[in-house]
């Protein structure tokens, strides 16, 4: 059977093949030799060894992105994770409205970033307001607070779903088990319950990092980046390095600057999995 | 055995309640909003429900609707999101039959490069991408699905393979024996098969394609007016001068409510989608 699929290979693989090399393969070769170029266009592109990685591993504003985003992702991850697997616990308790607050819960998901940025913006600009205080584009702590709380209003219900999901296929008999030898809900929670959700814990850790490393939308239309880049991350950061700044330097810059959040954002993920795989039981 | 609700659980249920309705709020916001007029929407009473004084009805849908091309912005926004999600889940389903029942390097090495540009940030490739796909004439709503299919194929292969192992080899082997070629074989014995996944690969592209801004703003050639939905929003806040907020609260809810109504219409299946598209992951 493997022979005669082999046969039809230009049918099965070759489509996809081909616009994975269009849509990935080939600007992304592209762009990691850019990185070592200076250009405008890609026609016109002259070496210009490690300059450009030099330029972005010194610049202020870079740097400062760097810290930005680390310590959102951070924050975000905790708060996303620890809500999340809170109202998991409290849905899978059988209590009334359930599937109503599910329901509830995982709606902003389906809401684009640009969209969930804006309405936002308009809510938290006027509780400041009310409150007499700067604007979120005018006050740099407000802004990270800001995509704090839109990051948890969004991804809460996602990682819900997911820790549910995870809950639900722990055997009823261990928990039993754990009931008749005398535990304790506190007990059953931290020895039976979150063990074995470690692989859930495992994927929501993963999407929440990565999702908080490569957050773009939201941060273009919560703040833009206001004020004075202070808010800015680094997708955007790179984001305008490219389409922000005229003059012939600025290409290459945000070439390399994309290079190295392409590493950082795979060495993360790689040490993630590794990191929280290890922790794993076997059921 | 019958669960008894404690007090423990009342509460628990009341606070639930409490945070579902804060969970709710920002979109009846914007929707009250959407019906203030022009001069009554302001930072300050974005709060305030609309007065007889402040209330212009429909007025703002229909500036949008027919001042400020949102119509056709919905158009391409179907249109690419369609397009897209149809050619992926075919194309990419047969890749993945293919790297499952073929065992032989190149099926591992492809395989590993579509979990490697899972990973890959956008940043990384955006400009690159738009030249390409300007070079190569594919940056109209009708052509950009060939980028998507090339950008997106990670995810959906992942997945695909993920659930492909599991379906039993046996059954394709008897359609082969039955005279089935490959093509046979996959349309009339694989593809039914895997139809819970097909929806659940189709249900994350779908919510991944309909919002994404970056990818159509660099790609789609704006100098002949291709804009989706996100791209419009941002272009009302984005552009010089004065914004114009009854349109834009207006947009936002139209770009809601199909949403909220695909939601509640197959809510079965997108939370099932996103659970077992975690667990593959």
């Amino acid at each position: 059977m493997e022979k005669a699929i082999k046969k039809y290979w230009p049918v099965f693989v070759l489509p996809t093949f081909a616009a994975f090399i269009i849509g990935f393969v080939w600007p992304f070769l592209q762009g990691l030799y850019l990185s070592f170029c200076k250009f405008i266009t890609i026609d016109k592109a002259s070496f210009n060894g490690l300059k450009n990685y030099i330029f972005a591993l010194t610049e202020a504003d870079f740097l400062h992105a760097f810290w930005f985003t680390a310590l959102f992702t951070v924050v975000s991850t905790l708060c996303i994770n620890a809500a999340a697997l809170a109202i998991a616990l409290a849905l899978t308790r059988e209590i009334k409205g359930t599937n109503l607050f599910r329901s509830v819960f995982f709606m902003p998901n389906l809401i684009g970033g640009i969209v969930l940025g804006y309405i936002w913006n308009i809510l938290l600009n006027c509780v400041l307001t009310l409150l007499g205080k700067p604007l979120l584009s005018l006050h740099a702590p407000y802004g990270f607070i800001g995509l704090v709380i839109l990051m948890c209003w969004q991804q809460i219900g996602y990682m819900m779903i997911i820790y549910i999901a995870g809950l639900q296929s722990i055997p009823g008999d261990y928990l039993e088990a754990a009931r008749i030898d005398g535990a304790n809900e506190r007990q059953i929670l931290w020895k039976v319950k979150l063990p074995n959700l470690m692989p859930s814990i495992t994927i929501c850790l993963f999407l929440s990092l990565t999702n908080g490393f490569k957050l773009f939308d939201q941060n273009l239309a919560l703040t833009g980046g206001d004020p004075a880049h202070k808010t800015e991350m680094l997708a955007l950061n790179i984001y305008q390095t490219f389409y922000g700044r005229s003059g012939p330097q600025w290409k290459g810059y945000g070439q390399a600057k994309a290079v190295i959040f392409c590493v950082l954002v795979i060495v993360i993920s790689l040490c993630q999995l590794r990191a929280t795989r290890s922790k794993e039981v076997q059921q | 055995m019958e669960k008894r609700h404690t007090v423990k659980d009342h509460i628990l249920s009341v606070i639930l309640g409490i945070l579902s309705i804060a969970w709710v709020y920002p979109i009846f916001m914007i929707l009250f909003n959407s019906l203030k007029k022009e001069t009554s929407i302001s930072t300050g009473t974005a709060f305030e429900l609309p007065t007889g004084e402040s209330f212009t009805g429909l007025a703002n849908y229909v500036n949008a609707l027919t001042s400020k091309g949102f119509l056709s912005a919905f158009w391409y926004s179907l249109v690419i999101t369609i397009s897209s999600v149809a050619l992926i889940l075919i194309c990419c389903s047969m890749c993945a039959w293919f790297i499952t029942r073929v065992d032989a390097w190149y099926s591992k090495g492809l395989y590993y490069l579509f979990v490697f540009s899972m990973v890959v940030p956008f940043q990384m490739l955006m400009f690159t991408l738009s030249a390409t796909a300007d070079r190569l004439h594919l940056s109209s709503p009708y052509t950009i699905c060939v980028i998507y299919l090339g950008f997106g194929a990670g995810l959906a292969v992942f997945m695909f393979c993920g659930f492909m192992k599991s379906i039993p080899i046996t059954i394709e082997e008897a359609a082969m024996i039955d005279g089935c070629n490959p093509i046979q074989t996959f349309f009339l014995v694989v593809l039914p098969i895997l139809k819970p996944t097909l929806i659940s690969v189709g249900i994350l592209e779908t919510m991944w394609l309909w919002n994404d801004y970056l990818l159509p703003y660099l790609v789609l050639d704006r100098t002949k007016g291709y804009m989706t939905i996100p791209i419009l929003i941002q272009y009302f806040r984005g552009s010089f001068g004065k914004v114009e907020m009854g349109p834009m609260m207006a947009s936002i809810m139209m770009n809601i409510i199909p949403i909220i109504i695909v939601y509640l219409l197959c809510q079965k299946h997108i939370i099932k989608g996103v659970a077992a598209g975690a667990v593959k992951g």
